[in-house]
């Protein structure tokens, strides 16, 4: 009896280890306050937030602000990695729901009664419906390809990946379009109670996927059809679909992200517009956590994940020991060194794997 | 029609990709015929269409013009066979530039010193890949995706501009044409190409480590059950990638000599292009380095064509029609293997 209750209370605490670090967001908070604390010792006026003209103004917001496109990729590639997919469209699907915003809004300085006006050529809710339409449709199109006719993800994406810029330029007639219209500067660049809009989008779309994710059985699908997709299907889900909408949903954040980045630079450049997203966007999935091969995934790590490595680049432009070039060997010694203590933590996954069958057994 | 039977055909593609019955190589090698067909098609519209377009100068302008893709597809199609992926082409092939530029230019290293060293260090660059692919079991995406940024991150640290090479070795290589026939003309690269790929024709079809790419892409765990060297083999697999990669940067120097960080931005997903319409498939296990060539050729043919067309057509739609071959290749892949197997069981 004793012994039984040592061993309760030993597996107790390594549970609790074990639960830690399988919650997945253990290094990447980790790493994420590792960074925060080397900008802290640097620069010391760094978690200061002061209002401007009624803003909040500060490192931590400008991080916040500027990770927000990452963020909302990411998020939307969890799911599409959860099922063991990959979605490097993404940023050419960003390209072309820039361009159709663009190319709908237009816009141009009209004089009216010695008044300037800001006419657009289409209703602002018509184009920012038809580009978020138009995203989703094309990340259906991907999950079409994957779920129908059995093409592999990365082909599949690599095909829209390859197009897409290609179909971008076709909707802009090759022009970077320059929009006129004030009213649709406010989503990329405005502020709301202070604070940056894109921020509050981000939220909003979080909420709904973290509510699906805790209180459907959606999230344990997403991750049954990743980790076993025909077992899924004997179980009676019908993985087909739910792999045709996580790629449904990849394109839809994407699409938010290429209204963001229209109404940020108040124009539209199919060339360079989410130029190399998707990049960023997988790996802060893969820094929060969620492995490539797809199953359990974490939607809060793959946040963590973009906010690394928007701070890494905010921290890498403020010293000025380092020149901006560096930037992208830190981001890859940063990969490095995240997946292979991931890799190092293998072991302690399997551990924590057979510990749970014993308690199972008890 | 069984190409077996032709005995060229059958000599250059070998027959050792797969592991099943020899039904199964019939519509592996259709694929291969297919893509063929479609660069001889494509060359054919062209010859129609414009005058001047069939001669062996528009051919031979195609290895000219893109020596850098044929070498690094060829070095692609390897990793691919495998199951892997491999990011890092284009980065490393823009280091490869920058370093030999630098050493050259501003430290006066003569370039039979550079060049052997900027090939080991690309070579380099893939077998840490390798390692951490090999050992570490880090995805091949990710493990190639932190290559890529390190490489380029490495380029633009030594320099952001682009460096002009100035060295006599570098002009004369780049002006020197060797004649053929008639007025048409072949260019160094154009042999270097065609060293590559005869060495990895022998290498994939003709020995031991050929077949265990085969093998590992099939089913790798039936190929350590085998006692197959697998890690060797995997972690050679991206140090030949590497070293491809950077023998493109070479070529890209002898093309047009000079060393610029952003040298081959986005190659890496027109090489994948070409080894994918050349019918090695991604899932890994099959594939033909012959394939690859003519891979490369039909995205060239189509480059070409809208160059002829002039100011007409928009050169957007090079994109497009690049993703469309893909889309409709693959779909032939997965057509292909499903009557394959369904001819394997009856």
């Amino acid at each position: 009896m004793a012994g039984l209750k040592l061993k309760n209370i030993m597996g107790k605490i390594a549970g609790f280890f074990t639960a830690a670090s399988r919650s997945g967001l253990l290094w990447p908070v980790i790493f994420f306050g590792l960074i925060l604390l080397v900008n802290a010792l640097i620069n010391p006026g760094f978690f200061d937030i002061e209002i401007k003209d009624g803003r909040l103004s500060g490192s931590l917001i400008d991080i916040m602000n500027r990770s927000s496109y990452i963020i909302l990729l990411a998020i939307g590639m969890t799911f599409v990695v959860a099922t063991a997919g990959i979605d490097i469209s993404v940023g050419a699907v960003v390209a072309i729901s820039a361009a159709v915003s663009a190319y709908l809004i237009g816009g141009t300085l009209v004089v009216e009664n010695g008044v300037q006006q800001y006419v657009s050529f289409m209703p602002m809710p018509v184009a920012i419906i038809a580009a978020l339409l138009i995203a989703t449709a094309l990340g259906m199109w991907n999950g079409l390809l994957i779920s129908r006719m059995g093409l592999q993800p990365i082909i599949a994406t690599l095909i829209l990946m390859v197009a897409g810029r290609g179909i971008a330029q076709l909707i802009t007639s090759g022009q970077i379009i320059t929009i006129y219209y004030k009213p649709f500067f406010f989503i990329g660049g405005g502020y709301l109670f202070g604070i940056p809009f894109s921020i509050y989008i981000v939220a909003a779309v979080l909420a709904v996927v973290m509510f699906l994710k805790k209180r459907t059985a959606l999230g344990l699908f997403i991750q049954s059809v990743g980790i076993n997709k025909t077992a899924t299907r004997f179980a009676g889900i019908n993985s087909s679909n739910i792999i045709l909408w996580v790629y449904a949903f990849s394109g839809f954040c994407a699409g938010i992200v290429g209204l963001l980045v229209c109404s940020n630079n108040k124009s539209a450049d199919g060339n360079n517009a989410g130029y190399n997203m998707e990049l960023d966007a997988i790996l802060a999935v893969v820094l929060g956590g969620t492995s490539l091969a797809g199953g359990k995934f974490y939607i809060m790590g793959s946040v963590i994940g973009g906010l690394i490595i928007q701070s890494l680049t905010t921290t890498i432009f403020s010293i000025k020991e380092i020149k901006p070039e560096a930037n992208l060997v830190v981001k890859a010694v940063i990969v490095f060194v995240v997946c292979l203590i991931q890799s190092e933590s293998f072991r302690k996954k399997v551990a924590g794997v057979i510990f749970l069958r014993e308690k199972k057994s008890l | 029609m069984n190409i077996k039977n032709i005995p060229i055909l059958s000599c250059i593609t070998g027959g050792k990709g797969g592991n099943s019955s020899g039904s199964m190589f019939n519509f592996k090698y259709l694929l291969l015929a297919a893509t063929i067909a479609l660069f001889i098609i494509m060359f054919g519209i062209g010859s129609v269409s414009f005058r001047g377009f069939f001669s062996l100068k528009v051919f031979f302008d195609l290895f000219i013009d893109n020596p850098f893709l044929f070498i690094a597809a060829i070095g692609m199609t390897f990793v691919i066979i495998t199951g892997g992926i491999d990011l890092s082409v284009g980065s490393v092939a823009a280091l490869t530039t920058m370093i030999t530029g630098t050493l050259v230019e501003i430290h006066g290293i003569s370039p039979a010193v550079v060049l052997p060293f900027v090939l080991l260090v690309g070579s380099l660059i893939g077998f840490l890949i390798g390692i951490m692919v090999h050992f570490f079991k880090i995805q091949p995406f990710i493990a190639t995706l932190g290559g890529m940024f390190l490489a380029r991150g490495i380029a633009l640290m030594i320099n952001t501009d682009s460096i002009t090479l100035n060295n006599s070795f570098f002009k004369a290589v780049s002006n020197y044409h060797i004649p053929v026939i008639g007025n048409a003309f072949i260019t160094i690269n154009v042999v270097i190409i065609l060293i590559v790929v005869i060495a990895a024709i022998i290498l994939a079809h003709y020995t031991n480590f050929g077949r265990t790419v085969y093998a590992i892409g099939g089913n790798e765990q039936s190929a350590i059950l085998m006692g197959l060297p697998v890690g060797r083999t995997k972690i050679l697999v991206y140090t030949i990638s590497g070293f491809c990669s950077a023998l493109a940067g070479v070529t890209m120097m002898f093309y047009m000599p000079s060393g610029n960080p952003l040298h081959g931005v986005g190659m890496e997903m027109d090489v994948i292009a070409a080894v994918v319409i050349g019918g090695t498939m991604l899932t890994g296990g099959s594939g033909y380095m012959l394939g690859t060539v003519f891979g490369v050729l039909i995205l060239g043919t189509i480059a070409t064509l809208i160059n002829f067309q002039g100011g007409s057509v928009n050169p957007w739609w090079i994109r497009i029609i690049n993703a469309a071959l893909i889309l409709v290749f693959c779909l032939l892949q997965i057509l292909f293997e499903k009557k394959g197997r369904k001819i394997a069981k009856s």
